[in-house]
């Protein structure tokens, strides 16, 4: 994971071993490890499954290799 | 379903003309400012000549009485909104400071803030008004570059900003809004396996997206309360979105209708205007328009921001990179929130590097607030890590392109930022541009070439689109993007693939936001991604009704229908026998077939592919006056797949054009007290037509499997190399080595006279 506004949440860890098959559940599951995170991922992180980047992912299914990297969202000119 | 084999596209891959195109070049288009209504005011804003100043009091009385007034607002006109942030519109959104941003509360932050405004009934009015508008002020020191923001002694912006992303938590205020890191390796342990290790500052000065139309609208709300808004933005729902958050008032409520556009490249992701029409149109129960000038449009709305970048590089003698470490402190103007954090991630993304550590600084200072510009932040990352990877060539005495060969990211490299590449197209750009023709013509006397390459995410996001049959069986695309770079074709183009039938039986459309479902707005090089996976969807849709309408009118089964070229036929000799239905054979008989054919899709496009290009400028300096002359210019995109490609073309020179402007010429001067000396583009000088060759655009095509023609944005990238390329190629030419834009005459003229004795390049 990258970006302060998480990092700040997590006391600085940034690697985490989840057990989720969905984006949703992910996020469900950070959230209530750290509460809050959930939220900062919900507003300001999209997610990059296996190098693809998602804005907004909930439904996306994970595979149990799956790289998981949460990044700040990305806008545009 | 996939159309991505080229070979079967009739439609898609060819370069008719835009719809809009005619009407826009000949000036007939109805842009922004050429809307009018009955009984229509003129709005006019009242701006702040104070680069920092309390407001102490606002006198309106003189000003109400000039003769045709009829409302002033100030910020106590606005509802004062609480410090948050959401994702809404272009990005990361603090309503509290867009509203502070439109309207001055407090303090002016800037010169040129808008601190109020006057509805009358002319212009002229209006204007006598704003002069007879009294505002009491208590000028402050202000504060103009970065690192002097950052200084600590400098001038505090806000009294309540505590930089972020640093522990333990500040308890001064600061003009450091946020701290950011991104960290791969192990960097230490790199820089000691390093042989040789180069480290250089670079820096860059705010610059405005340049669009030739200043912004424009007129407001007007109903007897009912509903707010009618036409504006030139880059996009109608971002502008509904914001002005009903602004101004409290439900979304509902609001009808935005988007004027033809000239020119956004960011700059119009934002509102300025509209909420201060809406509020003197609900005070006044008029409509009321408001149009800047170019003063205007310099001194009060957002350039992209000016920054530092500290590049450290260690390399093996071979030319391998084995670390790479950067510093960038970015202005964001009077409010948080400038581009840095994709400025860190763009930095190194095109390099395959195993230790990588990255800082940047989100920093206020007395300068409007910046908006997006074209890949916000990444070119100003890029002419440091680009600038600084020439440096190190140079020093190895390695080719480099060559460098860049043995050091690009490819599929499966992972990125500094975090996620692994997959389907990209670096390297095809870098021999691409090894192979053209325009490396191999010989350089004469003070002519040099230089090399950079750029990367950029691109993005997908929320599309609406619809796809309606008309009767006759032409086919109407309504979308809710405004047409910037030729979109209106695109999408036609699309849905005529999949139709089946030409590109000049299908008209597309952008609508209100009364007409469509929401569509983000027109940024990120996402329109043609996820919109046109929208429109593609849609004419799908359609196309299985066509099919099922002709199961109705022969009395078969839909599944035994199959389309092609535009036609139903029956699927293979068990369907029956009958002679084709065109598409306006079904057409015209959908009345008794179950009514109008149309679909309409909403879609939240992921997966947008990143774009990656390299850039080969050849220039010649004249040494009399240290005036650069661009010769040629070689653009290598990977475009995914061009749709239309005179339009991707058309994107790629553009993108050069403005980046060729921040190289060499553009730049905010301010005098002592903060106030901006060039806002006109007299002094503030962008590229024309004489100051550029044709540049050579060339298009790599790596198709995106997330889209279903294979397309990924193409307009971002092309602006990140410019401004290295350049340099470099100047560096080529006469050994003066430029790490401060602009790199104008006066300034390269000065670094030339330093060199003793002036090294000119070879024949």
């Amino acid at each position: 994971m990258t970006g302060i506004a998480a990092r700040r949440l997590t006391g600085g860890q940034t690697e985490f071993d989840i057990e989720a098959n969905t984006v949703r559940r992910m996020i469900a599951e950070l959230d209530q490890r750290y509460p809050g995170l959930g939220k900062q991922i919900d507003e300001g992180m999209a997610v990059a499954i296996d190098g693809e980047i998602f804005q907004d992912a909930y439904l996306e299914e994970l595979k149990p290799d799956s790289e998981i990297v949460l990044i700040p969202k990305i806008g545009g000119g | 379903m996939s159309y991505l084999d080229k070979a079967t596209l009739k439609v898609v891959g060819t370069r008719p003309i835009r719809p809009d195109g005619v009407d826009k070049v000949i000036g007939r288009a109805t842009f922004g400012a050429d809307h009018t209504m009955p009984g229509m005011l003129w709005g006019k804003v009242k701006r702040s000549p104070h680069a920092h100043a309390r407001i102490k009091k606002i006198n309106i009385d003189k000003a109400l009485k000039v003769p045709g007034v009829h409302a002033i607002v100030t910020a106590a006109d606005f509802p004062d909104i609480p410090n948050e942030e959401a994702f809404v519109g272009e990005g990361p959104m603090n309503f509290r400071d867009l509203s502070r941003n439109c309207m001055a509360r407090d303090k002016a932050l800037y010169d040129g803030h808008a601190v109020a405004a006057v509805a009358a009934t002319s212009q002229a009015a209006a204007e006598e008004a704003i002069d007879l508008i009294e505002v009491e002020y208590e000028v402050l020191p202000h504060v103009i570059d970065v690192e002097a923001a950052m200084a600590p002694n400098a001038p505090i912006l806000h009294d309540d900003m505590f930089t972020q992303g640093v522990e333990p938590k500040p308890t001064k205020p600061s003009n450091i809004a946020k701290k950011i890191t991104f960290t791969k390796g192990d960097i230490a342990k790199g820089f000691a396996e390093a042989e040789v290790v180069i480290e250089r500052k670079y820096t860059t000065k705010p610059v405005h997206q340049a669009y030739i139309e200043p912004h424009a609208c007129v407001v007007a709300i109903g007897a009912d309360g509903q707010a009618t808004i036409w504006s030139s933005s880059q996009g109608q729902f971002m502008v509904r979105a914001y002005c009903a958050k602004l101004l409290n008032i439900d979304i509902a409520n609001i009808r935005a209708v988007p004027a033809e556009i000239g020119g956004g490249f960011g700059g119009k992701t934002l509102v300025y205007l509209e909420p201060v029409a809406l509020a003197l149109s609900k005070k006044t129960g008029r409509p009321v328009k408001i149009v800047m000038n170019r003063e205007e449009v310099f001194r009060g709305t957002g350039p992209t921001s000016g920054g530092t970048i500290e590049v450290k590089l260690g390399a093996k003698k071979s030319g391998r990179i084995v670390a790479a470490e950067l510093v960038l402190k970015y202005q964001a103007g009077a409010f948080a929130g400038s581009p840095v954090g994709p400025g860190c991630m763009c930095a190194f993304a095109m390099y395959d590097l195993d230790n990588v550590h990255i800082t940047g600084y989100d920093v206020v200072s007395n300068r409007p607030k910046v908006a997006a510009y074209r890949a916000p932040g990444a070119p100003i990352s890029s002419f440091g890590v680009e600038s600084c990877v020439d440096e190190l060539a140079r020093e190895l005495k390695i080719d480099p392109l060559a460098l860049r060969e043995m050091n690009a990211a490819r599929e499966g490299t992972k990125t500094p930022y975090g996620p692994t590449l997959v389907n990209v197209g670096y390297i095809p750009t870098l021999e691409a541009a090894r192979n053209h023709p325009n490396l191999k013509i010989k350089l004469g006397k003070n002519q040099g070439r230089g090399v950079a390459s750029g990367f950029w995410f691109n993005i997908g996001g929320e599309s609406s689109a619809a796809v309606h049959i008309n009767e006759d069986g032409t086919a109407s695309v309504i979308e809710g993007n405004p047409d910037i770079g030729g979109s209106r074709a695109s999408m036609a183009m699309m849905a005529a693939e999949v139709l089946g039938i030409p590109y000049d039986r299908v008209r597309a459309i952008v609508a209100d936001t009364g007409s469509i479902g929401f569509t983000f707005l027109t940024g990120g090089s996402r329109v043609t991604f996820a919109t046109g996976m929208a429109v593609t969807q849609a004419a799908e849709k359609v196309v299985e009704q066509l099919k099922s309408r002709a199961a109705a009118i022969w009395d078969i089964s839909a599944e035994a229908v199959e389309w092609k070229d535009g036609k139903a036929f029956p699927a293979g000799a068990n369907a029956g026998s009958f002679e084709p239905l065109s598409l306006a054979d079904i057409a015209i008989k959908s009345g008794r077939t179950g009514g109008p054919i149309s679909a309409e899709v909403s879609i939240n496009a992921q997966g947008a592919g990143p774009g990656f290009a390299t850039h080969v400028c050849d220039v010649e300096v004249d040494p009399e006056t240290g005036h650069v002359k661009i010769l040629r210019y070689t653009a290598v995109q990977d475009v995914g797949r061009a749709i239309h490609p005179s339009y991707v073309e058309g994107q790629i020179q553009g993108g050069v054009t403005q980046g060729v402007g921040w190289a060499l010429n553009e730049e905010y001067i301010y005098d002592k007290n903060g106030c901006l000396e060039n806002p006109g583009f007299l002094d503030y000088r962008i590229p024309v037509a004489s100051d550029m060759p044709m540049i050579d655009a060339v298009m790599v095509e790596v198709p995106n499997p997330r889209h279903p023609f294979g397309a990924r944005g193409v307009g971002e990238v092309p602006i990140v190399p410019p401004m290295a390329a350049v340099a470099n190629a100047i560096a080529d030419a006469v050994g003066a080595r430029m790490r401060d834009l602009p790199m104008s005459p006066p300034k390269l003229r000065a670094m030339l006279d330093e060199q003793d004795p002036p090294r000119m390049a070879a024949e």
